[in-house]
């Protein structure tokens, strides 16, 4: 296929200088604070090099790969959600004169990104979120701005972390749609290349510049094992089919107690979950009272303001919190969007101080569920 | 308790439907969720009542009449009142309820031909809680709508009417439940009291309809807060169905 073709490390490099000329802010993985994280590269020399991570419920840690790999690793705490939907975007600010306000709403952002080292289950959890800001009645315009604007670098997984489920999901490992160039890295041993297939025009345009050759059999099949390999050694499993009408029958079951017994309600997991998408909005003004703006943050059902009426907060208790969350994610999100909320990447698990594993929960559940007439 | 009239500046507003609402925003404060509570037949008239129990809600109580505030809206689904033509309709109101349903009983006294009877049935803590109090009186000087208000507790000597909770209320009025559409707002727990009294009383639970309230940010499903199980409340509410959301109200803290 004339789509495909093979790039080598400085091939890489060109493409990243092929879009910096384009006009993209790079943005990509790179080793920070002791993990690997998203933020602004200049190319290949920034990308985490030989480095891994090694993951499990509660435990993420750097360690040194036997090879020079530069994809080598699952994903870290960010996700691309940090740049599509900021953490704090402001709506608008006005100006009193008089009686009089006016307002002025804040433009959509006008930045072009380039995503490099998008996962499967990352591409699915932006698809995800196109399908809460962009597909209902009410178009949210700067998630519209960024969205449209972003070319998208995937990378087919190589390696599954310790928490991934994305197999259970169908939402990986391999990258299948939503893409402007997929790239697989290959390590065989022979030399350091990548497969890359473009998956859009633009990435055609940006591809057919870069210094490639045509891909043989051997690289396409080489290319083929990676993955293959990956979706044989997920971390985690989780069946996925039933998942709407098993919690929804369970929603008094006593797992709820146990796991708020162990739950902080500190909300990390819907901080670092890629499908997330709550926010609060918070006003201020200055001292005067001329000019006051409005931004929204994003937010988390863990806190006991999310749903606070005067009245007081309708879930006050962590057993609710959580199950709101769970049940949110794995079922009523496909009452709501049409698709599951959980895209398997492992996130909340790995990064939930106490090692909550919602595969884990679920399987509690299913593996003792309550008499039926339960649920709704 | 302040009622506020808005006059609109900028484009004309959308009219609103009995039971809608919007959001109301204290400059440099916040944003709240308050239900158009005025007449509808006066569409240029934005009427809000608002009870100051936070920060929002008390600045825009404190708005001294010719000052600023913003608006967005209308929002949500109202009360069913085309569905309500034809046939007895029974309102049931708890404490700050009464304002998203003022709306719908001046449709219903407007139009008041195209329906059966009509009945209110109000609860308030005690009498100096009543809202509206002398809309009441005067809509209870009518022969063509019966007007009931309890309290919860009163001093003898200032409260001559029933004392108890609105529920009681249903026994004594008549109606025809089978052919009758119930319009419920108050405290959640009231709510849920109200619609199994009401299913008692043999209205249908498709004849009943609630209005929830949750945590309100954007109004248009975007912000989450409101979710109610799998419904947002603010797009796909606030008024709902009974028999649609009967099942998620058996459980606490959903
Ligand atoms: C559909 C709908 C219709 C409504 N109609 C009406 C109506 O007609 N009239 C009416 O009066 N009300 C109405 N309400 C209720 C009204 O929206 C709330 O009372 C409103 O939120 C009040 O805002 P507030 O700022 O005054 O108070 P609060 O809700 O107490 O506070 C506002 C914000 O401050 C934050 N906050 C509160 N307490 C704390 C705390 N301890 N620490 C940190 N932050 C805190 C909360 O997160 C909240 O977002 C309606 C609500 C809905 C959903
Ligand atoms: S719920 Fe957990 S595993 Fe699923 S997408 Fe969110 S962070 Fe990833
Ligand atoms: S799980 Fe919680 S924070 Fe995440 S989208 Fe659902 S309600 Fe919002
Ligand atoms: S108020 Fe934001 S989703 Fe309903």
């Amino acid at each position: 296929m004339d789509n495909q073709s093979v790039l080598t490390a400085a091939g890489l490099q060109a493409l990243f200088d092929s879009l910096r000329r384009r006009g993209y802010r790079i943005v990509g993985p790179k080793v920070r604070d002791g993990a690997i994280v998203y933020d602004d590269i200049e190319g290949v020399p920034d990308l985490p090099q030989g480095w891994t991570d090694e993951q499990a419920p509660g435990r993420y840690r750097l360690a040194r790969r036997d090879d020079e790999a530069l994809f080598g690793y699952a994903i870290g705490p960010h996700s691309w959600k940090a740049f599509l939907h900021p953490s704090v975007q402001r709506l608008w600010k006005s100006r009193r004169e008089g009686e009089e306000v006016a307002i002025t709403p804040e433009p959509p952002s006008a930045e072009r990104f380039a995503f490099i080292g998008v996962r499967a289950c990352e591409l699915k959890a932006i698809a995800v979120q196109d399908q809460v800001f962009l597909g209902g009645a009410h178009v949210d315009a700067h998630y519209r701005a960024r969205r449209e604007g972003a070319f998208v670098v995937a990378v087919n997984c190589a390696e599954a972390g310790g928490t991934c489920f994305c197999v259970s999901m169908k939402s990986g490992p391999r990258v299948d749609a939503g893409y402007d160039l997929a790239l697989t890295e290959i390590m065989d041993g022979g030399e350091h290349r990548f497969v890359v297939e473009a998956g859009s025009a633009g990435g055609g345009e940006v591809l057919a510049e870069l210094p490639g050759r045509a891909a043989t059999e051997g690289d396409l099949a080489a290319a083929e094992a990676v993955v293959e390999r990956t979706a044989a050694s997920m971390g985690r499993q989780m069946r996925s089919d039933d998942l709407h009408e098993l919690l929804l029958a369970n929603l008094e079951h006593p797992r709820w107690d146990e796991v708020a017994d162990r739950c902080l309600t500190c909300g990390n997991c819907t901080m670092v979950c890629p499908t997330c998408f709550c926010t609060s909005v918070e006003d201020s003004s200055d001292l005067a009272g001329v000019e006051s703006s409005r931004s929204r943050r994003w937010d988390s059902c863990f806190t006991m303001d999310f749903t606070h009426v005067p009245s007081g907060s309708v879930r006050a208790s962590a057993r609710s919190r959580y199950r709101q969350w769970m049940t949110h994610k794995l079922a009523t999100w496909i009452d709501q969007f049409g698709t599951s909320g959980c895209v398997g990447c492992g996130r909340c698990l790995t990064w939930c101080p106490v090692g909550i594993d919602i595969t884990e929960e679920v399987r509690a559940i299913r593996d003792n569920p309550m008499e039926r007439g339960g649920g709704t | 308790m302040w009622t506020l009239e808005i006059e609109p500046s900028g484009p004309a507003p959308v009219a609103a439907a009995p039971g809608q609402f919007n959001m109301l925003t204290a400059f440099g404060v916040g944003e709240a969720a308050i239900s158009l509570s005025g007449d509808p037949a006066e569409p240029g008239r934005l009427v809000h009542t608002i009870r100051a129990v936070g920060p929002v809600s008390r600045a825009l109580a404190q708005l001294r009449p010719g000052a600023a505030l913003g608006l967005r809206g209308p929002f949500g689904a109202g009360w069913p009142m085309a569905e309500a033509a034809g046939r007895d309709v029974v309102i049931m109101a708890g404490g700050l309820g009464l304002a998203p349903l003022r709306t719908a009983i001046h449709r219903l006294l407007t139009e008041r031909a195209r329906y059966g009877q009509v009945l209110v049935l109000y609860g308030a803590r005690s009498p100096a809680d009543i809202l509206f109090r002398r809309e009441l009186e005067t809509w209870r000087r009518r022969l063509d709508v019966e007007i009931e208000v309890t309290v919860d507790h009163a001093a003898v000597s200032d409260w001559r009417g029933h004392v108890g909770v609105v529920t009681t209320l249903l026994g004594r009025a008549s109606f025809d439940p089978a052919n009758t559409v119930a319009l419920v707002c108050g405290p959640e727990i009231m709510m849920r009291f109200s619609a199994a009294a009401l299913a008692d009383a043999g209205v249908r639970a498709e004849a009943t309809y609630l209005s929830m309230e949750r945590n309100m940010k954007c109004a248009i499903g975007l912000c989450g807060h409101c979710q109610f199980g799998p419904v947002f409340i603010c797009r796909d509410g606030p008024v709902f169905r009974y028999d649609r959301i009967a099942a998620l109200l058996r459980h606490k803290e959903l």
